[in-house]
């Protein structure tokens, strides 16, 4: 129910994203996240558009869990 | 994200060693689900337990709310529109499935949208949406009824029964002391931000990380937890940045709060809790099915012997409930937890060891 999938936005028409999940396309609504564009990786949750992708932050996080394991 | 598991669980080994027991809440149905599927149990050392909180959505929506779909979707000029898990939930020997059985017009739908289409489809019937849910799906439903209100759609009204994280898990866990962590659900964490869970460390005096869904994301905001406790550190972690900013989604909630605002609400297992549900603000609350339909407020009844309360406030689990995979099972669920594959009974279910 809350589990919401990352996908690749391929078109934007209307308000309206194409979302792509890896072969299977489905239509996404923007209003709770307008700022998203063409190419992002986004989270989309019944049916709508929710976060964008922050691909530093994930690589920031991922060096930490690294130097957080090799001081143990 | 690809983290390196055999490292991780490594490390978690290597802190639970010099932790006593710890136990460790999760409250996001979605994460319950995770956790059996890839077994995460049975990789942690003995020391830890993962328990299940009150994360599942339609777990915690109250019977008289059932009561109250039941009888909106028994109506004959009604079409009623609803997510599929909601579908089976039982309210004595009646649920919307068995009415859909018996022939009353009743749809799922993937996205609350298509209650719209449907009720613009259908102009001499009354649709009536299912709102269920927490931050991550009532801000679709502002959406639905602002949309519906732009374009002058007077035959749609929402049975509304959304729900705040944050009030349960203060309500569930303020004096409770037999938990020592707890795993953040990180798509509502996606819509209310990370800073909306400082009040876990903060009020509840807990560690706590928020976390994504994949196994070794969980691992590694298990590990995130782990090295709090190790340095009795107070915080939450954000385990989860590629999707969790500090802030959230502020848009949507601007525009969820635009449309509703919070009230008392009473969750199966849980009672009314204060202000931690959703109701319409009033410019809007012509769109709520109670009002329209004049549906009277029930008692919430459990089902007999179910644990499901129990359970939802992590006191018990679920092979510890009688009816556990003997009469109920997600074919013919008894109570609620059983229902949608995030209710903790049928993911103990459906990953149980034969
Ligand atoms: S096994 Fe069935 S009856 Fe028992 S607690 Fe779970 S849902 Fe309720």
């Amino acid at each position: 129910m809350c589990l919401a999938i990352p996908g690749l936005i391929t078109k934007i028409q209307d308000g309206e994203a194409t979302v792509d999940y890896g072969g299977v396309s489905k239509h996404a609504d923007l209003s709770l996240m307008e700022k998203a564009a063409l190419g992002d990786i986004v989270l989309v949750h019944a049916g709508f558009v929710i976060q964008i992708l922050d691909k530093k932050a994930g690589e920031e996080l991922q060096k930490l869990v690294k130097a957080t394991l090799d001081v143990l | 994200m690809n983290y390196n598991i055999t490292n991780i669980l490594q490390g978690i080994w290597k802190l639970a060693d010099q932790t006593g027991p710890v136990a460790i809440m999760e409250v996001c149905g979605t994460h319950t689900s995770s956790i059996r599927q890839y077994g995460i149990p049975s990789l942690l050392p003995p020391n830890i337990r993962l328990v299940s909180g009150p994360g599942c959505p339609v777990c915690v929506t109250s019977s008289a709310d059932i009561a109250a779909a039941i009888a909106l979707a028994s109506l004959d000029e009604v079409i009623f529109t609803c997510f599929g898990d909601m579908m089976r939930v039982p309210n004595g020997d009646v649920s919307l499935y068995s009415l859909y059985e018996q022939g009353r017009d009743i749809r799922l739908v993937t996205s609350p949208l298509d209650a719209l289409t449907i009720a613009q489809e259908y102009p001499e019937k009354q649709v009536v949406y299912f709102g269920i849910g927490f931050e991550t799906t009532a801000p679709h439903t502002a959406v639905l009824v602002e949309k519906a209100a732009q374009a002058k759609v007077r035959n749609l009204s929402i049975l509304n029964s959304h729900k705040t994280m944050p009030q349960a898990i203060t309500a569930l866990l303020q004096n409770e002391s037999s938990i020592d962590a707890l795993l953040c659900p990180g798509h509502v964490a996606a819509m209310i931000g990370a800073e909306a869970f400082a009040f876990v460390p903060e009020k509840l005096q807990l560690p706590a990380a928020i976390a994504g869904f994949a196994a070794d994301e969980i691992l590694a905001a298990i590990l995130a937890i782990m090295d709090l406790l190790h340095k009795q550190k107070l915080d939450c972690v954000n385990m989860y940045p590629q999707f969790v900013t500090p802030a959230g989604n502020r848009s949507a909630l601007n525009l969820l709060y635009r449309v509703m605002e919070p009230c008392d609400a009473i969750w199966r297992g849980l009672g009314s809790l204060p202000q931690s549900g959703l109701q319409f603000r009033p410019a809007y609350r012509d769109f709520e099915a109670r009002t329209r339909f004049n549906i009277e407020k029930t008692e919430t009844t459990e089902p007999k012997d179910c644990l499901c309360a129990a359970i939802l406030r992590g006191k018990a689990i679920p092979p510890n409930c009688v009816h556990f995979s003997r009469d109920c099972t997600p074919d013919a669920p008894v109570g609620p937890c059983m229902v949608s594959s995030e209710g903790a009974c049928a993911a103990y279910y459906r990953y149980r060891e034969e």
